[in-house]
């Protein structure tokens, strides 16, 4: 049997001015269903949120609710019920009215005639809630009595009493302290299979993510980068920034040899999945999915260099040639010995590598034959764009056959390799400027994604650890930015 | 760690402490004192019949008490919508704005009103012709940023997620302006009317000014017993008056004010 779509975003969009929070977001949410969107802050998880919950208007696309489209209805005409994540509790009332506070506006039908609830529906209404919450007998309690954990229970109790066909939470559980927090995720999950209404829940902790819900989005810069249950995202992720995202890792660069292996951190290892060959690839390994030797052979050998104890297992690291791979297992080993390691199979997820270069669709020529990147002019190697010319005393590039170009405001392609950006601590002394905004490790270098302030971004590897939002400057040698002109280059020719 | 006596909170707190003696506690006993003696210092209740049995006395009270409760009804109903407006982020209206409003409140208060009563007057709304409306006119302008700044300022500082859990729980705009931001606005108002209601009822140069002497509030007769020497009667009515300024406080003291000043300040 199919189960019934309760709400559909299609192609939905929010931009603001000119960036964009959400971009052509696409989900179907099953009636029942427990979803997480899970990304790291300015993801567009509560933007999207709110586009459902009818705070923002998309700028694009359609939201259908049992395949009506509501993407343009005022929150108010929605039948969807909101947490937020300060509880947003009327300061100004006691617990019992903030509970009948959507209770006392709505209408029902009744023998045809549209009417208010009455005062007896209304006070069973908000018992029956205040007990689902277990705050029974708070009923006229002053909302700046209760504790955080209590407010938020009425913040739950006040959306559940509308029975609203979605309860949308936007990280209600972020201003608790932790051990309130795994009590409440405990509740919540309960809560959710007992009322049987489908939950769209925000939230930035993976864990949290992965505890509570049937079907977790990952986001990232306002797109999707998975959907699937906890245990997919988990085993198989997509890319590079889910494995990153979602749990410890290993994450290293590859190269497939066919016939199911692959090779990375200089050996070669037998992998369950099918790849071009010599395609490069992105590797994921867990910790838990390495296996040290105590004394049999094993397919490579790495030295163990830290080990700490986390209760129930230790955490090692161990050097593999210039490479780190963590590990983790029940049973202690000795620091600085090297062991023999196996890794199973289907423990390798090997993911098609995300970015080889940064490639500039929207660059173009400036007057001093600089190519302008993020509105930031390069130096560049102009005559790399007509084979074999050079450039003359006034700065035409002069053709073989004689012929001068004038290659200003040319619109081309440009390219860097993701090894020819230098990165500077001082943020003043490179070409460009900008804020580190994703690191992802992967064992012997970093991959560092560095957004400068116009919203371009520069990825890059480099050796050196840095922290996330850091500024840095970013410097690269003519020579290295590769340039590909859009057109012919004889339209840009001087008569 | 040596305590430094010369400076400590005690002494710190002396220079207005005197002052406050001085001019404060000091001028009260005066008042008191006054109201309740005859002009031979004996200990007399003939200040209070000679007041009360004057009707024209009752009259201005009352005509006083109706000015103030028209001005801050007034006020507050050009004040709060304004105050709103201007509290809405990505409105374009910044503080600037606000000082804008604020502003005429810089000019001594005197000089602003000899100038709007020109300006009436030039508008063909003379005090002479029209006392009521001018008199009217020039309370308003001088007290509606006194509603402004405490409403502004408590509308800058509510939280914009209630009003947005309001719509979610599925009242309309005019149910959440009525449930949730004006109950939320609240102490906004009352520390706004305390500002208007009790200056107007006391003030003699605006009513004095813009209505021409053709005005009479309890202020212009306070004046006027002073102007006179009856010093004793004229205490009498300050008391009064005091009595009536106090009891308001007290009436208003639940608004937690100190949420409510402040902010431009």
């Amino acid at each position: 049997m199919k189960e019934k779509v309760i709400i559909e975003l299609k192609n939905v969009s929010k931009h603001f001015g000119q960036t964009y929070a959400v971009e052509d977001f696409s989900l179907r949410v099953k009636k029942g269903e427990f979803v997480t969107f899970l990304g790291p802050s300015g993801c567009g998880k509560t933007t999207t949120l709110r586009m459902i919950a009818g705070f923002e208007l998309p700028t694009g696309g359609e939201i259908l609710l049992n395949g009506e489209d509501i993407a343009q209805l005022p929150p108010y005409e929605r039948p969807v019920n909101t947490v937020f994540q300060k509880y947003a509790l009327f300061p100004h009332m006691d617990v019992y009215d903030n509970i009948a506070f959507g209770l006392k506006l709505k209408k029902i039908e009744d023998g045809g005639k549209m009417r208010h609830l009455t005062k007896e529906e209304i006070d069973k209404k908000v018992k029956n809630a205040l007990k689902i919450v277990d705050l029974e007998d708070y009923d006229y309690r002053d909302i700046s009595t209760l504790s955080g954990g209590q407010q938020q229970r009425i913040a739950i109790a006040r959306a559940i009493v509308n029975e609203p066909e979605i309860l949308l939470l936007d990280e209600p559980l972020g201003a608790l302290d932790l051990k309130m927090r795994k009590d409440m995720q405990l509740e919540l999950k309960a809560m959710h299979k007992k009322l049987g209404i489908t939950f769209i829940y925000v939230t930035h902790d993976q864990e949290e993510a992965l505890t509570l819900s049937d079907t977790v989005v990952v986001m990232k810069d306002g797109m999707i980068q998975q959907v699937g249950s906890p245990e997919d995202i988990y085993n198989e992720p997509n890319n590079a920034f889910v494995a990153n995202f979602i749990g410890e890792s290993n994450i290293y660069s590859g190269t497939y040899k066919g016939d199911m292996k692959v090779r990375f951190i200089n050996h070669t290892f037998d992998c369950v999945d099918e790849f071009p060959k010599n395609e490069k690839v992105d590797i994921v390994i867990r910790p838990e999915d390495v296996h040290i030797k105590e004394n049999e052979e094993g397919m490579a050998k790495g030295k163990i260099v830290s080990k700490i104890f986390k209760g129930i297992h230790y955490e090692y690291i161990l050097m593999v040639g210039r490479n780190e791979l963590v590990v983790v297992d029940t049973r202690s080993f000795d620091v600085g010995k090297t062991y023999m390691f196996d890794i199973e199979p289907d423990g390798i997820h090997i993911m098609k590598k995300e970015l080889t270069a940064n490639i500039y669709n929207d660059a173009y020529i400036d007057k001093q034959n600089r190519v302008v990147i993020s509105e930031t002019p390069f130096p560049c190697d102009i005559t790399a764009l007509v084979q074999g010319s050079s450039l003359d005393d006034e700065g035409y590039v002069v053709g073989p056959d004689g012929t001068k170009y004038d290659f200003t405001d040319a619109d081309v392609v440009a390219t860097i390799g993701l090894d020819a950006i230098e990165i500077l601590d001082d943020d003043e002394s490179g070409i460009v400027r900008g804020e580190i905004v994703s690191i992802i490790y992967k064992g012997d270098h970093y991959q560092l994604t560095i957004r400068t302030p116009e919203d371009e971004d520069f990825v890059l590897d480099t050796e050196y650890t840095y922290d996330e939002n850091d500024l840095v400057g970013l410097n690269v040698k003519p020579e290295d930015i590769k340039l590909k002109l859009k057109g012919e280059a004889k339209q840009y020719a001087k008569k | 760690m040596r305590k430094n006596k010369i400076f400590s909170r005690k002494t710190l707190a002396v220079p207005y402490a005197v002052f406050l003696i001085l001019f404060v506690v000091i001028p009260l006993f005066l008042i008191v004192a006054y109201a309740f003696t005859d002009e031979n210092g004996m200990l007399t209740l003939s200040n209070f019949s000679t007041f009360f049995s004057g009707g024209h006395n009752i009259n201005t009270l009352m005509f006083s008490i109706f000015i103030g409760m028209l001005n801050t009804a007034i006020c507050l109903l050009l004040g709060y919508p304004a105050a709103f407006f201007l509290a809405k982020k990505g409105m374009g209206f910044g503080k600037a704005t606000v000082l804008l409003f604020v502003m005429p409140m810089w000019i001594n208060f005197v000089l602003r009103t000899a100038a709007t009563r020109d300006l009436l007057f030039w508008m063909g709304i003379s005090g002479g012709e029209h006392p009521y409306l001018a008199t009217m006119i020039g309370m308003v302008y001088n007290y509606l940023p006194f509603v402004i700044l405490p409403l502004y300022t408590t509308m800058t500082k509510m939280d914009i997620s209630l009003i947005e859990a309001s719509y979610d729980l599925g009242a309309n705009k005019v149910q959440t302006f009525f449930k949730t931001i004006l109950p939320m606005t609240m102490p906004g108002v009352v520390s706004a009317s305390t500002m208007v209601f009790m200056p107007t009822m006391s003030s003699y140069v605006i009513s004095d000014v813009m209505g021409e002497r053709k005005i009479s509030l309890i202020g212009n007769s306070i004046q006027l017993y002073f102007d006179q020497g009856l010093w004793h009667i004229g205490s009498l009515v300050a008391l009064i008056m005091l009595v009536i300024i106090a009891f308001g406080s007290l009436c208003t003291d639940s608004a937690p004010e100190e949420e409510v000043r402040g902010g431009l300040w």
